[in-house]
C-alpha cells in the first residue's frame, strides 16, 4: 500500500546540499512528489519539505538515507501527526468580457485573489492544501489555463515546536517557560 | 601564525597521525606537494595510475585501521580516483582522497583539466568538500578524518583549487568538531538487546553470519565469547572472512554464491540468525524472498539505512558490534545446541566443499592451499576479483583477524597489486600474498613499478588460466560455452616481473608448488610466481544467479578422487 508522506528535513544552508538530496532520490530510485525548501526558524539551517508517494518500508528507507547525509542535521516524517499544509499556486486562466465574472465567481468560492488582470487573461493566486488547488485548477480548466506554477507542499505540525526549536539564550530566564 | 593552504594540509594530516601518501602528482595539485618536503614525516609513495593510489590508500586503512591518505591532480587525476573511492565507499574503508582543482576564478569555466568531482563522487563518498576558502582547510581536513574513520567507516574527498594552496591565511586548528548533522549510534538500545538475547535463549538452530562490521569495530573477542556461550556456529560473509578464527570448531565457513554448501544449508536450517555487521549483499543472500526461511532474524549494525534495507528483520539492534555484543553477552545464557551442531557436521560430511581433486594439471586450490600451509597462516591476504578471489577465500585457513583483504561490494578487478602494496606498507610485519587472476593483474600490473621503486616486499601469485575465468565459467554453465571474450593473451609474467627488477618464478606442475612458495618466502623483497593452472577449472560450490541458497550446484562427484581437503577441521572428516 502507499501514502503520500511528508517529510521535514532540516539541512545545512551550503552550496550543493539541495543536490546532495535529489541525488539520493534518484539514485535510491525515489520519486520525489513535490519538494519545497526555504529558510528555518534557525540560521544557518534550511527547511525542505518533501512530499513521497510510496509503501511505509520504502518511506522509512528515504527517511534513514537523508539522515545519512552529513548536511541533513534532522530528518521527520510527519504525516501521521497533526499538521498544518498548505501549497501555493498561480493559474494563468483565459479570459474575455463574457467569462471573466463567472472565473470571478469561482475565485471567490474559492476564497483566492486575483492578482493580475490583462485583456485576455486572469490570473490568480490561490493556497491550501492539494485537493483544493486541484479542483480550483479542475473548475477553472474549461476556461482555457494558460500557465501555471505550484510551490509543492509546505508543511508545519499543530502546536509545539520545531524539531530542533531551543528557548532563545537572550531571553531572561524564567521558572515557567520551557524549551519543547 | 601564516601558512599557505598546501602547509595547512599537510600540517593537519601531520596532526592526524598520517605517515603515507599514496598519490600522483600534476598541475593542479602541485602547490600542495611543493610544501611535501617542509613535512618529513609524510612519505609519498608515488604510483602509476590515480585508481591504484586509492586502492592502496584502502590496502593500508583496511590493514592498520587508520585512515588511507591519497592525492590526485585535477581533471583526469581526480577521474581516475573514482573506481578506487567507489571501491572504498562499497566497502567501508576510511579514506580521505585530495585532489587539486583549478584557480578559484576558473571554476565552472570548463578550464584545462576541471572537472566537477565533487559532483561526480557525491554518492560515492561519505562526505565531500570543495575548499573555497582558504581559512577553512583544518576545519574541512579535521571533519574528514573524523568523518572517514567514525560510525561506517568510508572515503571522504577534498577538492583543493589550486590558488587555496597557494594563498596564505593564518593557521587556526579546529578545537572541536561541530557536525550537528552526524552523530553515529554506538551503544544499542537495551530493549532491543534484550529482546535479542530472549531470541538467542530459546533459539533451537541459531546461527551467527558475520561480516565486516566485526573486523571494523575489532570485535573479534566479543564475537568469539558470543559463539562460545551459546555454541553458536558461525558462518561469514565473503567481507566478514576473518571475523572469526576458521579453525575454531564452531566456524562453517562463508556464505553465500561461492559459500561452503554446508554454510548455506545452515543459513536456510537455521531457526534464528544472527547477524552481526554485513549488510545482506545479494551476492551472500542469494535470492532474497528464499533467504534464512524458517529464520527469525536479529541484525546488529552501526548504520540504520542497513536495517531492512533487503531482508525483514525481527530485532534491528543499531549500534557498534563491539559494544552490541559486549552488552549482548551479559544476557546469553550457555547452551549447548548439540542436535543442531551435528546436523551441521553431517552436512559437512556430505557436502565437502573444500575438497581438492587429484588431477594432473596443477589447480588453483592446492596453490592456495600450499600458500596457506608455508605461510602458516599468517599472512595477510589481498586478491584480485573472479575465481582467484573466491579460491583463495575457499582454500586457505584465516584464522588471524583481519588476515583478507578483498573487493567485496565493488568486485573491483585489479584491486589486489595496489591494496597488497597498502597493506604491506601498512604493515611491513606481516607476510602478504597478492593472489590474482591473470586478467586482474593485467588490469593493475604497472604497480610493480611502484613496488620496485619502493621495495615493497609483496608476495604474488597469479593464478594464470589464459581466461577472464569467472566469466568463463558463467559462459560454460550458461551461455552454452560460448567463449566471447573470454580467452586471454597474456605477456610473460616472468619476464614483466624481472623488467621491473622483480625476482619471479613460473610454475608448471604441481610438485613445483611448494618449493616455489618457499622459495619466494624466504625471498628478501617482492616475488612474483606465475602458477599455470588448469585453463577451465571451475569454482565450486555455485549458487547460480537468481537461485536460493538452497539451490546448490557442487562439483560433479564423479571427479571427485580426492587429493587433499582444505576443510577447517580436516581431523574431523
Ligand atoms: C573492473 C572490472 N571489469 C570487469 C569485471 C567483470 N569480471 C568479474 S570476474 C572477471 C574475470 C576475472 O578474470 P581473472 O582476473 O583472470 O580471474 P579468474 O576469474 O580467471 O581467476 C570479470 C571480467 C570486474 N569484476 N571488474
Amino acid at each position: 500500500m502507499t501514502t503520500k508522506h511528508t517529510l521535514i528535513a532540516l539541512v545545512e544552508d551550503r552550496p550543493g546540499v539541495l543536490n546532495r538530496v535529489a541525488s539520493l532520490f534518484r539514485r535510491r530510485g525515489f520519486n520525489i512528489e513535490s519538494i519545497a525548501v526555504g529558510h528555518s526558524e534557525l540560521p544557518h539551517l534550511s527547511r525542505m519539505t518533501i512530499v513521497v508517494d510510496g509503501a511505509n518500508t520504502m518511506v522509512e528507507q528515504v527517511r534513514k538515507q537523508l539522515d545519512k547525509v552529513i548536511d541533513v542535521v534532522k530528518v521527520s516524517d510527519i504525516t501521521e501527526e497533526a499538521i498544518v499544509a498548505r501549497e501555493l499556486a498561480l493559474l494563468k486562466v483565459k479570459a474575455n468580457s463574457t467569462t471573466r465574472s463567472e472565473i470571478i465567481q469561482i475565485v471567490d468560492i474559492f476564497r483566492a485573489n486575483i492578482v493580475d488582470v490583462a485583456t485576455d487573461s486572469l490570473t490568480i493566486e490561490v493556497t491550501g492544501d492539494e485537493d483544493k488547488i486541484d479542483s480550483l485548477y479542475t473548475l477553472l480548466r474549461g476556461f482555457g489555463i494558460k500557465e501555471v506554477a505550484r510551490t509543492g507542499r509546505i508543511a508545519l505540525t499543530r502546536g509545539g515546536a520545531g524539531p530542533l526549536y531551543v528557548e532563545e539564550k537572550t531571553k531572561p530566564p524564567s521558572g515557567k517557560t520551557k524549551a519543547a | 601564525m601564516k601558512m599557505t593552504g598546501g602547509q595547512i594540509i599537510c600540517e593537519c594530516l601531520a596532526r592526524e597521525g598520517v605517515d603515507i601518501i599514496f598519490g600522483f602528482p600534476g598541475g593542479a595539485i602541485l602547490p600542495l606537494y611543493d610544501t611535501l618536503p617542509q613535512f618529513p614525516q609524510l612519505h609519498h609513495v608515488l604510483v602509476r595510475h590515480e585508481q591504484c593510489a586509492a586502492h592502496a590508500a584502502e590496502g593500508y586503512a583496511r590493514a592498520t585501521g587508520k585512515v588511507g591518505v591519497c592525492f590526485a591532480t585535477s581533471g583526469p587525476g581526480a577521474t581516475n580516483l573514482v573506481t578506487g573511492i567507489a571501491n572504498a565507499y562499497l566497502d567501508s574503508a576510511p579514506v580521505v582522497a585530495i585532489t587539486g582543482q583549478v584557480a578559484r576564478p576558473f571554476i565552472g569555466k570548463d578550464a584545462f583539466q576541471e572537472i566537477d568531482i565533487t559532483g561526480i563522487t557525491l554518492p560515492i563518498t561519505k562526505h565531500n568538500y570543495l575548499a573555497l576558502d582558504t581559512a577553512s582547510l583544518p576545519r574541512i581536513v579535521k571533519e574528514a578524518f573524523y568523518l572517514a574513520r567514525t560510525g561506517r567507516p568510508g572515503p571522504v574527498l577534498i577538492d583543493v583549487p589550486r590558488d587555496v594552496q597557494i594563498e596564505q591565511v593564518e593557521f587556526h586548528y579546529p578545537g572541536k568538531i561541530v557536525l550537528p548533522g552526524y552523530k553515529p549510534t554506538l551503544q544499542g538500545h537495551p530493549t532491543q538487546i534484550k529482546k535479542a538475547a530472549e531470541l538467542i535463549n530459546k533459539a533451537q538452530r541459531p546461527l551467527i553470519l558475520a561480516g565486516r562490521g566485526v573486523i571494523i569495530s575489532n570485535g573479534f573477542e566479543e564475537l568469539k565469547a558470543l559463539a562460545e556461550a551459546g555454541q553458536i556456529p558461525v558462518v561469514t560473509t565473503l567481507l566478514g572472512i576473518s571475523s572469526f578464527p576458521e579453525s575454531h570448531v564452531l566456524s562453517y565457513g562463508m556464505v553465500g554464491m561461492h559459500g561452503m554448501a554446508y554454510a548455506n544449508m545452515a543459513v536456510t536450517g537455521a531457526d534464528l540468525v544472527i547477524a552481526v555487521g554485513m549488510r545482506f549483499d545479494d551476492r551472500a543472500t542469494a535470492k532474497v524472498s528464499a533467504f534464512a526461511p524458517n529464520a527469525h532474524i536479529i541484525h546488529i549494525d552501526i548504520d540504520p539505512a542497513e536495517i531492512g534495507k533487503n531482508v525483514r528483520v525481527d530485532v534491528p539492534i543499531v549500534g557498534d558490534v563491539k559494544a552490541v555484543l559486549h552488552a549482548l553477552n551479559k544476557l546469553v545464557t550457555s547452551a549447548k545446541h548439540m542436535e543442531w551442531l551435528h546436523q551441521l557436521d553431517d552436512w559437512r560430511k556430505e557436502h565437502p566443499s573444500t575438497i581438492i581433486r587429484d588431477s594432473e594439471g596443477l589447480l588453483p586450490q592446492l596453490v592456495v592451499h600450499k600458500i596457506y600451509e608455508v605461510t602458516r597462516g599468517e599472512a595477510t591476504i589481498c586478491t584480485g576479483v573472479g575465481q582467484n578471489q573466491m579460491w583463495a577465500a575457499q582454500h586457505y585457513w584465516y584464522n588471524r583477524p583481519n588476515s583478507l583483504i578483498s573487493s567485496g561490494g565493488l568486485g573491483t578487478m585489479g584491486f589486489g597489486l595496489p591494496a597488497s602494496i597498502g597493506v604491506k606498507i601498512g604493515r611491513p610485519d606481516i607476510p602478504v600474498w597478492c593472489i590474482d587472476g591473470d586478467g586482474s593483474f593485467q588490469m593493475t600490473l604497472h604497480e610493480l613499478a611502484t613496488i620496485g621503486q619502493e621495495k615493497v616486499a609483496v608476495k604474488i601469485a597469479i593464478l594464470n588460466n589464459g581466461y577472464l575465468g569467472m566469466v568463463r565459467q558463467w559462459q560454460e554453465l550458461f551461455y552454452q560455452k560460448r567463449y566471447v571474450a573470454t580467452p586471454l593473451f597474456g605477456p610473460d609474467f616472468v619476464k614483466i616481473a624481472e623488467a621491473y627488477d622483480i625476482a619471479a618464478l613460473r610454475v608448471e606442475h604441481k610438485e613445483e608448488v611448494e618449493p616455489a612458495i618457499e622459495q619466494a618466502m624466504a625471498h628478501d623483497g617482492p616475488f612474483l610466481i606465475d602458477f599455470r593452472i588448469e585453463p577451465e577449472e571451475n569454482v565450486y560450490p555455485m549458487v547460480p544467479p537468481g537461485a536460493s541458497l538452497a539451490e546448490v550446484l557442487e562439483l560433479p562427484k564423479k571427479e571427485t578422487k580426492v587429493l587433499a581437503n582444505s576443510s577447517r577441521r580436516i581431523s574431523n572428516l
